[in-house]
């Protein structure tokens, strides 16, 4: 991991920003943790002090299962006429590549003496996973939720319980992901001096946005490993979908340096990619592709506001994805050309989310879907050469796919009315 | 607006330190319309306020706690702009001079591109005296200050009880107006008591030579009091007063419970005053008008 990040001194200052993205914009109450947290964060992780690095790759490899496979997908590399190669997160304990970043942050918290993990959750992807780590790790844990993502994703809450975490509905606005991180913020302003906030993707004040990223690098780190070993080359692209940005900053990150492999950040295009200022609403998560610069949860960086500079309700099919703002380094890396935004829409990742699952026999996330959309509809333009990181696998998803199958025409799709029969 | 005499450095210094002990009261601005908040300012400056903070609603108020997110969420509801926010400040007629509560994007995002000059010329144009900027620490305030200082406004800074050392001198080499010293970790709320991190705050800050006022958690006279006593230049109350506008059938029935209010308050931290008068030995010299 230390090898890797030596290259990235030349986009990335000590001050926590990249270029004119990131920063601390947080409550002063705040500040002295996180001056605290950035001292933890290059001592254990960066330095890897008391062994800390040495036990985190450990116990991802016996707890997390890592290193996870980067699979040849054979049907798919036939159907688009090129190498297609599938980096299988969704393989990872959870299902998702979120326990990277929760089993790192909650080791991190034990070894700066923490007594209490908080974590905000959308969907419940990154909530399940800290609950998972603090139960393993034998951290006491409390996790904020949108009251509407409460009531949709209750297997995730059970999940989130069955692991011993308590779990708090949070009622305000749409009761969704950015009402959530809100409270996760208000009860740390209130407890800081014991607790550790456990953010859940590379958003919020320095260090969060680095470090979450480092504990997800992993990810592309093995990727260059492997398809060095497989197709004896590095790739001729990567694609990777993107919502506030952590599996596409841990897939991208340790070829930012390689000029030669194209980089695409595949973002929700919802139902349509307009802002109605009006109503404070996006129908769309598409916050690289056409959000403006602004601050929001404690970093500058692109959001989906209003003109006026009211944050707008964002939307997607996919619930991992439904956020209004983005990692501060994406946003950097996409205004110096290093990393392409794409979008794509609803219909189309859940055309991508059918034809893995009966082509390769792999049920994608939603989220990831949104990668294998853009691959069908874009694949002439990655070159021979391609992988995509399906960052999780879509069994939390069934419900809302059969839902959203039945109101559209889509051509990959199987006959949903024997689904109930 | 209060004269600026010339042995303050501004206009929220004089009312401060010319009306020792102070009043600072705050509600936000929209809440339930803006016709209500100028009956409800009016009121609170009879009510005998020193100071006036306004709140512009931001739709993420990561510092509030429920009552004032509330506030917000019907301010937002009723249509509250930026510009209908200026628009209100300039009708306004009070002897206290007004400051403007927002987050950081709301000033951001002002102009036409992401700066925060604009928003300060209008608000130094529209007859505000200074900003407070609750996500905005001193490490980012750069921008922000140098454009408050080209447009004679005071930038107000927040001292929590976790702000100590290095990072004090740093917060304090910042401070104009006043130093808002939050009372206990936390969100934003009307308490039952006065938070011990007070007085250790209090403690911490009596080196520096600039106004200190006491808020988050403050509702009752004798909460005033007791801030006063402990050391204090102000108090100022926020949640409290909002609990009135919320809890108002008709909004024009808040507006004598506001000033009401305020004269409890402003009487509570003259009682504190006066104790400390009477037993001037363990406590710091007071500043009297």
């Amino acid at each position: 991991m230390s090898t890797e990040r030596e290259r990235d001194d030349e986009y990335e200052s000590g001050g926590g920003t990249f270029g004119d993205y990131g920063g601390q914009y947080v409550p002063e109450a705040l500040m002295p943790a996180l001056q605290e947290l950035e001292d933890a964060y290059e001592r254990y992780v960066l330095e890897n002090e008391d062994g800390f690095m040495d036990e985190f790759r450990d116990r991802m490899r016996d707890f997390g299962g890592r290193p996870t496979p980067l699979q040849r997908a054979d049907r798919l590399s036939e159907r688009y006429d090129r190498e297609v190669y599938l980096k299988r997160e969704d393989l990872l304990h959870g299902g998702a590549h979120k326990l990277n970043n929760a089993l790192g942050q909650v080791l991190l918290a034990k070894y700066m003496g923490k007594e209490r993990i908080i974590a905000e959750t959308g969907a419940g992807q990154h909530g399940t996973a800290t609950a998972m780590a603090a139960a393993h790790l034998d951290m006491p844990c409390e996790i904020y939720m949108g009251r509407t993502d409460v009531n949709r994703q209750r297997p995730n809450v059970y999940r989130m319980r069955m692991n011993g975490a308590e779990v708090n509905p949070v009622e305000a606005g749409s009761a969704t992901l950015k009402e959530a991180i809100n409270e996760t913020m208000r009860d740390w302003a209130t407890t800081v001096e014991r607790t550790h906030y456990v953010i859940g993707s590379v958003v919020g004040p320095h260090p969060f946005p680095r470090m979450v990223r480092d504990f997800q690098a992993v990810i592309g780190e093995e990727i260059r490993d492997q398809i060095r070993e497989k197709a004896g080359r590095l790739p001729d692209s990567v694609v990777a979908c993107a919502g506030g940005g952590s599996n596409t900053m841990g897939t991208f990150h340790a070829f930012v340096p390689d000029e030669g492999v194209d980089l695409y950040a595949v973002e929700a295009g919802g139902s349509s990619l307009e802002i109605d200022e009006e109503n404070g609403m996006a129908p769309n998560s598409a916050t690289l592709s056409t959000g403006t610069d602004g601050v929001l949860h404690g970093a500058m960086t692109k959001l989906l506001q209003a003109g006026d500079g009211q944050i707008v309700e964002s939307h997607s099919v996919s619930a991992g994805l439904d956020y209004a703002g983005v990692g501060p380094e994406l946003s950097h890396l996409v205004d110096i050309g290093r990393v392409t935004p794409t979008n794509v829409d609803d219909d189309d990742a859940l055309n991508g989310f059918h034809r893995l699952s009966r082509l390769e026999g792999i049920i994608p996330a939603l989220e990831s879907s949104h990668a294998l959309g853009y691959l069908e509809e874009e694949h002439d333009e990655l070159g021979d050469l391609v992988v995509v990181n399906v960052s999780g696998r879509g069994d939390k998803d069934l419900e809302t796919v059969l839902e959203e199958t039945e109101k559209r025409d889509l051509e990959a799709a199987p006959e949903i009315e024997v689904f109930d029969g | 607006m209060s004269d600026t005499s010339s042995e303050y450095d501004s206009d929220i210094e004089a009312a401060i330190r010319g009306n020792h002990p102070a009043l600072i009261t705050y509600i936000t601005a929209g809440d339930p319309s803006l016709e209500d908040t100028k009956a409800y300012v009016e009121a609170l400056d009879r009510g005998g306020s020193d100071l006036i903070e306004l709140g512009l609603p931001f739709s993420e108020p990561i510092a509030e706690g429920q009552t004032i997110q509330a506030a917000i969420n019907r301010a937002l509801a009723a249509g509250t702009t930026p510009e209908g926010f200026f628009e209100l400040v300039e009708d306004l007629e009070t002897e206290a001079p007004l400051l403007v509560m927002t987050y950081y994007n709301m000033i951001l995002q002002y102009g036409s591109e992401p700066d925060v000059r604009p928003f300060v010329e209008r608000a130094a144009e529209a007859g505000l005296s200074g900003i407070i900027v609750p996500d905005l620490p001193a490490e980012e305030a750069d921008p922000l200050r140098d454009a408050c200082d080209d447009n004679g406004l005071d930038l107000i800074f927040i001292i929590a009880p976790t702000t100590e050392g290095e990072r004090l001198d740093a917060v304090m080499s910042r401070v104009s107006g006043f130093a808002y010293v939050q009372a206990r970790l936390g969100t934003t709320g009307a308490r039952a008591n006065v938070s011990g991190a007070t007085y250790d705050s209090l403690a911490r800050l009596s080196k520096y030579d600039v106004p200190k006022a006491v808020g988050f958690g403050v509702s009752e006279g004798d909460h005033a009091a007791e801030i006063i006593e402990a050391g204090a230049d102000g108090v100022i109350v926020g949640s409290a007063l909002i609990d009135i506008i919320a809890s108002s059938d008709d909004p024009s029935d808040a507006v004598d419970a506001l000033e009401a209010k305020a004269a409890e308050l402003k009487r509570g931290a003259r009682r504190g005053a006066e104790t400390l008068t009477d037993d001037p030995e363990d406590t710091p010299e007071p500043e009297q008008p």
